[in-house]
């Protein structure tokens, strides 16, 4: 019973320590004030040395917290009691906080470097003159596999996975754009359709996908495939590059039929306390040489053409992950669907989760 | 006697409930009945209660937790019997509530360290020459892990219930001579029931909508309702469909209270 007592005891101190030491971390930190940078990111999204450098450069002090979702994002600024300063979604998500009036527009007068950004990634259409946001990264949805258990010549289009050879095979990303839209793809139909019948066929198309699914995860695919659970996976060029980097038999392909094109852009939210840094951390993401050992350590597509040239010359020839033009011409970039089609796709998505 | 301080000292508690209990499933309830359009409907419950989707879901859900409960109450009741027979007892018990400290996310991840492909257990299969298994993502998986995190919560209420049993009791039993199976039988299980039943509440009810364990050990090929409600709230952002299918929860909670607490009048005769 001493014992007993003694385990208790220290259990009690060691948390109040812990406690004591949260406390210190944060008064240290500090909240929200005029030398503050409130960054809200994906998660696993930045390499943190250049976080210390911009501290270090600039003065401000950064306060970073990270998302998993678009949607889990939206809903923190838009709900408010938030102060970011500065976050950083994708496409179809800008266009709808631009809807929504949740961004601030950007004065170009304070930027500086857009013009190392290859031309093709602005004044796109989720947000003309980038009056709002400047490209971060950029990249596609595309299928890893590992060649210890698929040959080359085994998969190179969406069609390839319905092979009754993968059967409880394939990890696919937990998302119902992504998936749903890998029927839309295979028979030929926009990502972006609002058709109910070819929404539909989709969905039938896709029953027969399902037995082939080993399972439907998020982050942990990266995780999975590395460890070799799976022969296949369906996630994006960014995480199939981290994979790479860990296990040298997964290779990374863009399927014939095309495939989505995302962009993910820096937005200053309405919620901003501190306009001016986030200027600043802008301008200091768009320096070339940041650009480029950003892209080397996240392994996502930089869309800062001054910072390729920094870049190996064997991450920039590779084809899957900076795609031709004639490629990336079949590759279709999200559209905010609306809450109506969101739901249906979401609810069809949902039904093929159901499905074994 | 309730005195004027004693009713100070409750207020507390209800502006407690009223924050934290009551407002919400007011919001809740209010929240149900906003179609996506933002105008007031039945839309939501019409769409639950005619969607195969849905209602699959929920049947599906129920036999998973009615499984769940089941395993948990097999395992924790011998353990929770035997544990009050042991000497050491409050040892004994610190083992068994040792892991509800850790982080079920932690407790998650180290299951899928041990039932990977390349995990503990198909590494042992290996070696004893039955070869790798696929463990994740199975119904198994789930069942297991879903199930080792709810012991705890099961066996505690059990061990309670039987430690409280005045040993006076037991013993008039013995003099009166039953042998050690009958008096289990007839003195011993009726008077733990209590426990069994608050077990089975913790239990069954929370188990109903685990979403986190679908996903990571189920791999999303099982679904529960909770799946459903985490995708409306945090991808469709269709927080009326999430509301409706949170009321039809809670109702259904009301429904297994009210049916396990029905049946305590009955013991108690």
């Amino acid at each position: 019973m001493k014992s007993l007592i003694r385990l208790g005891l220290a259990i009690v101190g060691i948390t109040g320590l812990l406690y004591l030491s949260s406390l210190f971390i944060e008064r240290s930190q500090g909240a929200a004030g005029a030398d503050t940078l409130n960054i809200f990111n994906w998660g696993d999204y930045i390499d943190p040395e250049l976080l210390e450098q911009f501290e270090e450069e600039t003065g401000y002090r950064l306060v970073y917290e990270t998302f998993d979702s678009n949607e889990s994002m939206y809903t923190k600024v838009q709900q408010g009691g938030t102060a970011y300063d500065l976050t950083i979604p994708s496409e179809y998500m800008i266009e709808r906080m631009i809807e929504e009036d949740l961004v601030l527009p950007m004065d170009h007068s304070k930027i500086e470097g857009l013009e190392n950004i290859d031309p093709e990634f602005l004044d796109l259409s989720f947000d003309p003159n980038n009056q709002y946001s400047i490209p971060y990264f950029w990249g596609t949805l595309g299928i890893v596999y590992n060649d210890k258990m698929v040959n080359e010549d085994e998969i190179s289009s969406w069609s390839d996975l319905w092979d009754p050879r993968f059967r409880e095979d394939i990890l696919f990303i937990d998302g119902a754009r992504e998936v749903i839209g890998i029927g839309l793809q295979t028979q030929g139909y926009s990502l972006n359709s609002k058709n109910d019948e070819e929404l539909q066929a989709s969905f039938d198309l896709l029953k027969g996908l399902a037995p082939n699914a080993k399972a439907l995860v998020a982050d942990e695919i990266k995780m999975y495939m590395i460890q070799e659970e799976a022969p296949v996976a369906v996630t994006f060029s960014g995480e199939a590059a981290d994979m790479m980097w860990e296990n040298e038999s997964l290779h990374y392909i863009l399927p014939k039929e095309g495939s989505n094109l995302w962009f993910d852009n820096m937005v200053i939210p309405k919620t901003s306390q501190n306009v001016e840094a986030a200027y600043a951390f802008i301008n200091f993401m768009l320096r070339p040489e940041v650009a480029a050992q950003n892209a080397d350590y996240i392994g996502y597509s930089t869309p800062n053409e001054a910072a390729m040239a920094l870049l190996p010359e064997e991450t920039t020839e590779d084809e899957q992950f900076y795609p031709s033009e004639e490629t990336i011409e079949r590759l279709e970039v999200y559209e905010d669907l609306g809450p109506i089609y969101i739901e249906k796709y979401n609810d069809l998505f949902l039904e093929f989760k159901m499905l074994r | 006697m309730i005195t004027k301080q004693n009713r100070l000292l409750f207020f507390p508690y209800f502006i407690w409930v009223g924050l934290f209990v009551l407002v919400p499933i007011g919001l809740l309830i209010y929240q149900s009945f906003i179609g996506l359009d933002g105008g007031f409907t039945v839309a939501n419950f019409v769409t639950y209660f005619t969607s195969t989707t849905y209602l699959t879901m929920t049947i599906q859900s129920f036999i998973y937790a009615f499984i769940i409960t089941l395993i948990t109450l097999c395992i924790s009741y011998p353990t929770a019997y035997f544990l009050t027979q042991t000497k050491r007892k409050d040892l004994w018990m610190l083992l068994l509530i040792l892991p509800t400290w850790i982080n079920v996310l932690l407790k998650a991840y180290a299951f899928i360290g041990l039932l990977s492909q390349q995990g503990s257990v198909n590494t042992f299969f290996d070696w004893i020459g039955v070869g790798r298994q696929q463990l994740l993502f199975t119904n198994a998986s789930f069942l297991l892990v879903a199930t080792y995190i709810e012991i705890p919560f099961m066996l505690l209420p059990i061990y309670n219930a039987i430690e409280e049993i005045n040993p006076s009791v037991v013993q008039a039993s013995r003099d009166l001579g039953a042998n050690t199976w009958e008096t289990f039988r007839n003195v011993i299980f009726p008077l733990s029931l209590s426990g069994v039943r608050s077990g089975i509440q913790v239990v069954f009810i929370p188990s109903l909508s685990l979403f986190m364990l679908t996903r990571l050990i189920g791999g999303n090929r099982v679904i529960t309702l909770g799946t459903a409600i985490e995708q409306h709230f945090l991808v469709t952002q269709n927080w009326g469909m999430g509301s409706t299918i949170g009321i039809v929860l809670i109702v259904l909670m009301i429904i297994i209270m009210a049916g396990t607490a029905g049946r305590k009048k009955g013991v108690r005769r």
